[in-house]
C-alpha cells in the first residue's frame, strides 16, 4: 500500500493525487505541534458530536442550592455557575456552538472571497477595478466595530454574529484568490485548455479554483483562531448566542461578576477558547509548511 | 612567499537528507597573480571564495588543513581578528550590484563606510578617498554618484562602485565572484579591464570565479577547473587549449567559435569518476 | 490583526511621481470613507427599530406619523437621504444620543482621549518590546530566544483578550493588589486636575500633580500592558519575518565582507532596510489597537470610545453607535492610508 502510494510513476490520476496527499501527510505527521493541534480539534469534534452522552448533567438544569460550587465538587467536576448549572456540561455543549459558528464562517467568507477574487482576476478590466475597489474598502474597515454595528442593526444572535464576522472576513481571501488567478491565468496550460474550447466558467471552476484551494485552506485555518476569538468577543458582549444557551464567550461574561470570589466560573470557558484557537493556530502553521512551503516562517 | 595557501579545504552542509559536500578537499596557492576558478553552477567555486573569508553561514561547515594569508594561519584567528582580515586584506566583489549594494544607503555612505571601518581617519578624508576611488573606476561625475542610491545607477556603474568600495581599504587579495555575469555583454569587458588595471597597479592577487572559460582565459594567468567540489585540472591560461582532462575539453568544445563553426555544439559529458578522483 | 500583511502590493497607481501617488492615496481615502458612510447609512436604514416611532411614540395617529416621517426626511428617495446624511456628517452632526441626551459628537470628543491614551501606551509597549524581540529572534533563528518569540506570538494570537484581562484583574488587583482596579482613577482623585487634553496622565503631568498621575498610572498600567502584549505579539512576528528576509539579502554578505561587526551588520545594514516596513506595521498596529480596545475597555470599565459604543449598542442608541462607528472607522482608514503613504515617502526605492 505504502509503495503504491509513494510510487514515482503513478498509473492513474487518482493514484497520483492520493500519493501526493500521503506524502503531504508524512511531512505533516513529522510536525509534532501540528499533530497536537489536530488531536485537540479531533477531540473537540468528538465532544460536540457526543455531547448528549458524555455531558454529566443537563446544561440548562438550574440548582440554586448548588450555586457557585468550586472545582472538584462531587458531581460537578469543574464547579457550577451562578445558577447552579454544571460548568463541565455547559462547556461540552458549548463546543457545538463554537463549531457551528466556525463552520458557517469558514463556509461563507472564503467562498465569497474566492468568487470575487477569481472573477476579478479572470475578467480583468472594469470588473477587476470595481470588485477590487470594493474589496479595498472592506479591507480598510475596522472589523470589530463594524461587526458590532452590524449586529446592532440585525439584532443579537448566533446567525447574525456569523453574518457580521463573515462580512468583515472575506476581503483577504478575495485579494489572495485574485493574485493566484492572475498568475494562473497567463500560464501556458490555461491557454491550452482555452484552445480546446473551454469557456471561462469551466476554466474558473475546474482549473483555477482547485489551484487556489491549498493556499486558501491554510489561510482559513490560520484565520479560524481569529474567528473564534471574534465570536467569543461578540458572545461576551452579549451580542452572540443568547442566554441560556451555553456559549463560551457568554459564559465568561456571566462569570465576570464573580471573578474576584469565584474565579473558576470565568476562567474555565476562557481556557477552552484559548485551547481551541491555539489548536487552530498550530494546525494552520503545520498545514502551511506542507501545502505552501514558500511562504513558511513568517506569519 | 605566496599570498594565500589553501590546503584540503572542505565545505559541507548538514541537511535533513544527510550531509552534502559542496567543496571536497581542494588545495591551491595564490601569488601576485590572477587565478581563475572555472566550473559550472554547483561545482563549489563560489563556496570556495566564501569559505576563505569564513562567510559560510550555518548549517554550512568549513574544514581545512591550512588556510594561510601571507604565512599567517587564518583558522586560528578569532571572529574579531577575522573582521580585520575581511575587507582590509581580502575583499570580495559579488555577482549582481542590484543585490549586493545596500538599497537604502547612498553610494557615498557605503564606500566611506568601507574605508572608515579599517582606517582611523576623518569623514572628510574618507570622502576625499571615496571620490578618488570613484574616479579610479572611471566614474565621470563622482560628486553626483556619491549622493545617489544604488537603484539610481546602471548595472555596469553599480559594479564599478562595488569594485571601488572593495578596493578602498587597499586589500592584498580580491575575490571576484562572477563579477560580470549579471551585466550587459557590452559593459562586461570595460568593467573587467578597470578591475584588472587596478589589481595590477596595486600588485594584488586576484581570484576570478566564473563559469565563462573564454573570459577567464583572457583575464587570468592560471586557471583551476572545478567539478563537483574538486579541482580536476590546473593549467596556464595561455595553454588552456592543451588541457587534457575530458571535463575541461568538454567545456571548451561546448563553446561556439567563430573561427571554427559547427552545426551542433557538443553536450557536456559527465563522468561520476571525475568527482571521485582528484 | 494578521490581515495587515496582505495590504502591501496593491496594484500600482496609474499616476506617476510622488505627488501623483499622494493624490491617488487621498482619492482612495475619500472613496473608502464614502464606502464606510454608505455602510453606516445602510445599517441605519435596515435596522429593525423604526426611527419615526422613536420620535412620535407607539400610539401616534397616521397623520402625525406621516408628518414626523417627512420632517425626518424619510419620505425622500434613498440617494437624497444619503446626501442629507453626508451633509450632516460633514458638519459633525451625528444626531443626539438617547442615552446621554447630548449631541453624539460631544460625547465622542469627551470619551476619545481615554481610548487614545490607552492605545498609545499599548502600542509604545508593543514597539519597545516587540521590535527587539523580533530582531533577536531573526538573528538567532532556531535558538531559545526564537522559540520564546514564537510562543509569545502564538499565545497572543490564540488568547481571548477579554479573558486575559479578567485574569489580570483577578491576579494583580484582586489577589496581589499591585495595581488599581477598573476605571481611570480612584473616585477620590476624580476631577482634581483640570481637563486639558482629556488624557489624565498628560493632564496630571501638566498640572504637576504627581499623586493623581501615580493613581492614574496604577489604573492604566494593566489594560495598557494587555494591549501592549497583543501589539507586541504582532509586531515581533512581523519584525522577525522582515528581518529574516533582510538578513538573507546579498548586501548583508557585502557588509560582512567589508569587515563589519555583526552588531553593525544587523542594526545598521539590515535594520535600515526594514525601518519603513516596520513603521507601516506599527501604524497599522496602532489603528488596530484604537479599534480593538473595545473589549479591553469593557473589562476595565475604561470610559473610552469602545465602552461608549458598546453601552450605546446595548441601549439601542443607534445614533451613538453609528456616530462612533464613523469616527473610529475614519480614524482607522486614515491611519491605514497613512501607513501606505509613509512607505512611499521614506523608502528611497519607492521615491
Amino acid at each position: 500500500m505504502r509503495a503504491w502510494l509513494l510510487s514515482d510513476a503513478p498509473a492513474s490520476r487518482r493514484q497520483a493525487r492520493l500519493g501526493r496527499l500521503y506524502a503531504g501527510w508524512l511531512t505533516f505527521r513529522g510536525n509534532t505541534l501540528a499533530m497536537v493541534g489536530l488531536a485537540i480539534l479531533a477531540a473537540l469534534v468528538l465532544c460536540a458530536a457526543a455531547a448528549p452522552w458524555i455531558a454529566p448533567q443537563d446544561p440548562y438544569a438550574q440548582d440554586l442550592a448548588m450555586r457557585l460550587k468550586p472545582i472538584g465538587t462531587p458531581g460537578h467536576l469543574l464547579g457550577t455557575d451562578s445558577l447552579g448549572r454544571d460548568i463541565l456540561s455547559r462547556l461540552i455543549w458549548g463546543s457545538r456552538t463554537t463549531l457551528y459558528i466556525v463552520t458557517l464562517v469558514a463556509l461563507i467568507a472564503p467562498v465569497v472571497g474566492l468568487l470575487v477574487g477569481t472573477v476579478a482576476g479572470y475578467a480583468g478590466g472594469v470588473w477587476d477595478a470595481v470588485l477590487m475597489r470594493i474589496t479595498d474598502i472592506f479591507l480598510a474597515f475596522p472589523r470589530l466595530v463594524l461587526a458590532l454595528a452590524f449586529v446592532a442593526a440585525l439584532g443579537a444572535g448566533i446567525e447574525n454574529a456569523v453574518l457580521a464576522i463573515s462580512l468583515t472576513a472575506w476581503p483577504p481571501y478575495a485579494r489572495m484568490a485574485r493574485a493566484e488567478t492572475l498568475t494562473i491565468r497567463n500560464s501556458d496550460f490555461i491557454s491550452a485548455i482555452r484552445l480546446q474550447g473551454a469557456g471561462p466558467v469551466r476554466i474558473i471552476t475546474q482549473h483555477i479554483w482547485p489551484l487556489c484551494l491549498s493556499s486558501l485552506i491554510v489561510r482559513v485555518t490560520l484565520d479560524m483562531a481569529g474567528i473564534i476569538l471574534a465570536a467569543a468577543g461578540l458572545g461576551f458582549l452579549g451580542l452572540g448566542a443568547q442566554p441560556p444557551s451555553p456559549e463560551w464567550g457568554a459564559m465568561i461574561s456571566e462569570g465576570r461578576r464573580f471573578i474576584l470570589d469565584h474565579w473558576w466560573v470565568a476562567t474555565v470557558p476562557g481556557l477552552a477558547i484559548f485551547t481551541v484557537s491555539l489548536a487552530f493556530n498550530l494546525l494552520g502553521d503545520g498545514l502551511r509548511d506542507v501545502l505552501d512551503p514558500k511562504s513558511g516562517g513568517s506569519k | 612567499m605566496s599570498l594565500l595557501d589553501v590546503e584540503n579545504l572542505r565545505v559541507s552542509f548538514d541537511t535533513s537528507q544527510g550531509v552534502v559536500e559542496a567543496v571536497r578537499g581542494i588545495s591551491f596557492s595564490l601569488g601576485q597573480e590572477r587565478l581563475g576558478i572555472v566550473g559550472e553552477s554547483g561545482s563549489g567555486k563560489s563556496m570556495t571564495g566564501r569559505a576563505i573569508l569564513r562567510l559560510v553561514r550555518p548549517p554550512g561547515r568549513v574544514e581545512a588543513d591550512r588556510i594561510a594569508l601571507e604565512g599567517q594561519d587564518l583558522q586560528s584567528l578569532g571572529e574579531r581578528q577575522m573582521r580585520k582580515v575581511r575587507g582590509r586584506r581580502i575583499s570580495m566583489v559579488m555577482q549582481d550590484p542590484k543585490f549586493s549594494l545596500n538599497p537604502v544607503m547612498t553610494v557615498g555612505e557605503q564606500i566611506m563606510e568601507a574605508y572608515l571601518l579599517h582606517a582611523r581617519d576623518s569623514r572628510r578624508a574618507a570622502r576625499r578617498k571615496a571620490l578618488e576611488m570613484l574616479e579610479a573606476v572611471a566614474i565621470r561625475d563622482p560628486e553626483r554618484v556619491m549622493k545617489a542610491y544604488p537603484h539610481e545607477v546602471s548595472g555596469g556603474m553599480g559594479q564599478r562602485i562595488m569594485i571601488a568600495m572593495m578596493l578602498i581599504p587597499d586589500p592584498r587579495i580580491l575575490i571576484a565572484d562572477e563579477p560580470t555575469s549579471a551585466l550587459d555583454v557590452s559593459v562586461q569587458r570595460k568593467v573587467l579591464s578597470i578591475m584588472d588595471g587596478l589589481v595590477r597597479d596595486r600588485g594584488m592577487g586576484l581570484i576570478f570565479i566564473s563559469h565563462d572559460l573564454n573570459l577567464v582565459s583572457e583575464f587570468c594567468d592560471r586557471v583551476l577547473i572545478m567539478y563537483a567540489g574538486r579541482i580536476v585540472e590546473t593549467c596556464d591560461a595561455a595553454r588552456l587549449h592543451e588541457a587534457r582532462h575530458p571535463y575541461t575539453r568538454g567545456l571548451l568544445n561546448s563553446l561556439p567559435r567563430l573561427d571554427a563553426p559547427r552545426a551542433r555544439l557538443e553536450v557536456l559529458a559527465r563522468d561520476p569518476a571525475w568527482a571521485e578522483g582528484g | 490583526m494578521p490581515q495587515a500583511a496582505t495590504r502591501r502590493g496593491r496594484p500600482a497607481a496609474p499616476l506617476a511621481g510622488l505627488p501623483g501617488r499622494v493624490l491617488a492615496t487621498l482619492g482612495s481615502l475619500a472613496v473608502t470613507v464614502l464606502g464606510l458612510l454608505f455602510v453606516t447609512f445602510f445599517i441605519g436604514r435596515v435596522m429593525p427599530i423604526d426611527p419615526v416611532l422613536a420620535v412620535v411614540g407607539e400610539r401616534a395617529s397616521p397623520e402625525v406619523y406621516a408628518d414626523a416621517r417627512a420632517a425626518l426626511g424619510l419620505d425622500e428617495p434613498i440617494p437624497v437621504q444619503f446626501w442629507y446624511y453626508l451633509r450632516e456628517v460633514a458638519q459633525g452632526d451625528f444626531g443626539m444620543s438617547l442615552l446621554t441626551a447630548r449631541p453624539v459628537i460631544d460625547d465622542i470628543a469627551r470619551v476619545f482621549p481615554a481610548t487614545l491614551e490607552l492605545a498609545t501606551l499599548g502600542v509604545l509597549a508593543g514597539v519597545v518590546l516587540g521590535v527587539p524581540l523580533g530582531v533577536l529572534a531573526a538573528v538567532n533563528r532556531g535558538s531559545w530566544i526564537d522559540q520564546i518569540a514564537r510562543l509569545v506570538a502564538l499565545v497572543g494570537y490564540s488568547m481571548p483578550i477579554f479573558w486575559l484581562g479578567l485574569i489580570g484583574l483577578l491576579v494583580f488587583y484582586g489577589i496581589l493588589g499591585w495595581v488599581g482596579g477598573p476605571g481611570r482613577l480612584d473616585v477620590f482623585y476624580d476631577g482634581l486636575v483640570p481637563t486639558v487634553t482629556g488624557m489624565i496622565l498628560v493632564d496630571a503631568a501638566l498640572a504637576g500633580d504627581w499623586t493623581v498621575f501615580g493613581n492614574a498610572f496604577s489604573h492604566i498600567v494593566l489594560p495598557a500592558s494587555l494591549l501592549g502584549y497583543f501589539s507586541m505579539a504582532y509586531i515581533s512576528r512581523m519584525t522577525r519575518s522582515f528581518m529574516l528576509e533582510a538578513l538573507s539579502a546579498e548586501y548583508i554578505t557585502t557588509a560582512r565582507v567589508k569587515g563589519m561587526s555583526e552588531w553593525r551588520v544587523v542594526w545598521v545594514h539590515a535594520f535600515r532596510n526594514i525601518r519603513v516596513q516596520l513603521l507601516t506595521v506599527i501604524v497599522l498596529s496602532y489603528a488596530n489597537l484604537l479599534e480593538g480596545s473595545v473589549l479591553t475597555e469593557i473589562i476595565f470599565s475604561w470610559p473610552g470610545i469602545g465602552y461608549y459604543i458598546t453601552n450605546a449598542l446595548l441601549a439601542a442608541d443607534m445614533n451613538a453607535v453609528l456616530g462612533g462607528t464613523v469616527v473610529v472607522g475614519t480614524i482607522f482608514i486614515v491611519l491605514n492610508m497613512l501607513s501606505d503613504l509613509l512607505y512611499k515617502f521614506f523608502d528611497p526605492r519607492a521615491r
